[in-house]
């Protein structure tokens, strides 16, 4: 029953205790140097002016709300099949993190478009795709905690992870078809190697790979707390037993 | 220093100001939750005798 | 199996919960629409086609938690646990009685719904023939997202929270077909990936239920 023995999560916690001050340090450094760079660094854009700038968050934001149920995805198949509770906290520890990713996209989505189309919100296709991700996270990180066992939450969320996955997907396509899309070719096909001039793409990069690390560094931290709420939770089922 | 973001300096502004607030703000929320359960756990385990030697 | 389904069919329609709400339901939004939108036939009926889907899919919804909540309460899942009809089996045969009872209902009283609401005339059998096609797959979806919350004891919203997103791909390709349907367009295509969808949800998601039903009966 206790956990803390167990092989898995302490061999977890003592690696991510000494990688942490590492990541951290490398996603500082990332995040500072690419958005420095790019937001002070680079020219306007012919048809966007300034707002080019945005893409240094927007594009790195929605490329990690993707990573994030992806990385979900995958630890609830491990944990499925190998039933390592860390995976399944890890899944359990993502997920608030990939809503705020989505979170991030959307709102630079909705305030970058408010000086191109005019509208503070649009029925774009990508922006409502990741609104309906927003939705599969919710819908996940509320499964989480709506369910008392944990080995029942972490089977169920890890099965509807799965499901959301494939309606995810279908969701995505399914919205191109409902709506051509506001920009046919405009706006934010940036993210398109051949639409970006080396110019924005250098610093570009350089903020995604500080956005993928800043996801490393916190879904460390996270899975941390989540390891020791177990253990904590274990110790007191313990405690009431004796 | 700062660049003449021109008209759209709202937009931007808006958009760093937001999106930094809410990684900062997430950030910051973790590292809070962390640290409280660590010394709920440390607690629990000292009143259990368990060390984590 | 066909035990099972003839004995959900006679829990549900003498229940009396099961039968009718679903479509007085589907009914009472065919009417609180024009209240709200205003009764200008132009405006009813370009939005008719997502009204009537949307409605369905409300409907649908309503009646989920019926699907298994019932019988985990006094047992009977239990039951149907060890016995020698496989969940899988027991999960699709529950889903087909919910479509039975609550979906089919819908897809006949469409095109009278479709009248209150103004659906251009050439959208009449592209209504029936989405709503057939789609409906199975909302029972499904929503076995599945009642397998998912059977255990929890107001799990109702929060079934509610994961069953329409999954819900809305078959909505966006049912609307699409009435909407195209009524316009004298092509309907090939969203008909074709409406049946898709429903197909795949069919052969796959008993499993995924089926799965999250066992994982709550531990």
């Amino acid at each position: 029953m206790s956990i803390w023995e167990y092989a898995n999560p302490k061999k977890f916690m003592q690696t991510s205790g000494l990688l942490l001050p590492w990541v951290t340090g490398l996603a500082v450094t990332a995040m500072l140097v690419g958005l420095i760079w790019g937001f002070f660094f680079t020219p306007d854009a012919d048809r966007f002016g300034s707002t080019v700038k945005i893409i240094y968050l927007h594009v790195p934001a929605a490329m990690m709300s993707i990573s994030a149920w992806t990385m979900m995805l995958v630890t609830s198949l491990i944990w499925l099949i190998r039933r390592h509770h860390v995976s399944a906290l890890a899944a359990k520890a993502a997920a608030p993190i990939g809503l705020m990713f989505t979170v991030i996209g959307l709102v630079t989505g909705a305030i970058w478009g408010q000086p191109m189309w005019g509208t503070w919100w649009a029925w774009d296709p990508r922006l409502t795709a990741f609104l309906i991700l927003a939705l599969f996270y919710l819908g996940y990180i509320a499964l989480w905690a709506a369910v008392e066992n944990p080995d029942t939450a972490a089977d169920l969320t890890s099965v509807l992870a799965i499901v959301g996955s494939v309606f995810a997907f279908l969701s995505r396509y399914a919205v191109l078809f409902w709506n051509q899309g506001l920009h046919q070719g405009a706006s934010l096909s940036l993210d398109e190697k051949e639409n970006v001039s080396d110019v924005y793409w250098l610093p570009l990069v350089v903020c995604i790979a500080g956005f993928v690390l800043l996801f490393v560094t916190l879904v460390l931290i996270r899975t941390r707390t989540e390891i020791r709420s177990r253990r904590m939770q274990a110790l007191i089922a313990r405690e009431r037993l004796a | 220093m700062i660049p003449d973001l021109g008209k759209y300096a709202g937009a931007v502004a808006w958009s760093y100001v937001a999106s930094l607030g809410l990684i900062l703000g997430f950030v910051a929320l973790s590292l809070w939750q962390a640290r409280r359960m660590k010394q709920a756990l440390d607690e629990v385990e000292k009143r259990q005798g368990k060390s984590d030697a | 199996m066909i035990a099972l389904l003839i004995r959900d069919l006679r829990l549900a329609v003498r229940a009396g919960g099961g039968f009718g709400l679903g479509l007085a339901f589907f009914l009472l939004v065919a009417v609180i629409v024009p209240l709200g939108v205003g009764p200008e036939p132009a405006t009813l009926a370009k939005i008719a086609p997502g009204i009537l889907w949307v409605g369905g899919l409300l409907a649908c919804l309503l009646s989920l938690d019926r699907i298994f909540a019932l019988d985990f309460e006094d047992g009977s899942l239990d039951l149907l646990a060890t016995s020698p009809l496989p969940m899988e089996g027991a999960v699709a045969i529950k889903a087909v009685a919910h479509w039975l009872v609550t979906g089919l209902p819908l897809v006949m009283a469409a095109p009278v719904l479709g009248v209150l609401l103004n659906l251009p005339l050439p959208g009449y059998p592209w209504l029936v023939v989405s709503l057939a096609l789609g409906t199975p797959a909302l029972s499904i979806i929503g076995a599945f997202g009642a397998a998912l919350t059977v255990g929890l004891k107001r799990g109702g919203l929060l079934m509610s929270l994961l069953v329409l997103p999954l819900y809305m791909p078959t909505l966006i390709f049912g609307a699409e077909v009435v909407k195209r349907g009524a316009a004298g367009m092509a309907v090939a295509t969203p008909l074709a990936l409406l049946a898709a969808i429903t197909a795949g949800a069919l052969a796959l998601l008993p499993f995924a239920a089926a799965a999250a039903i066992r994982v709550n009966l531990r």
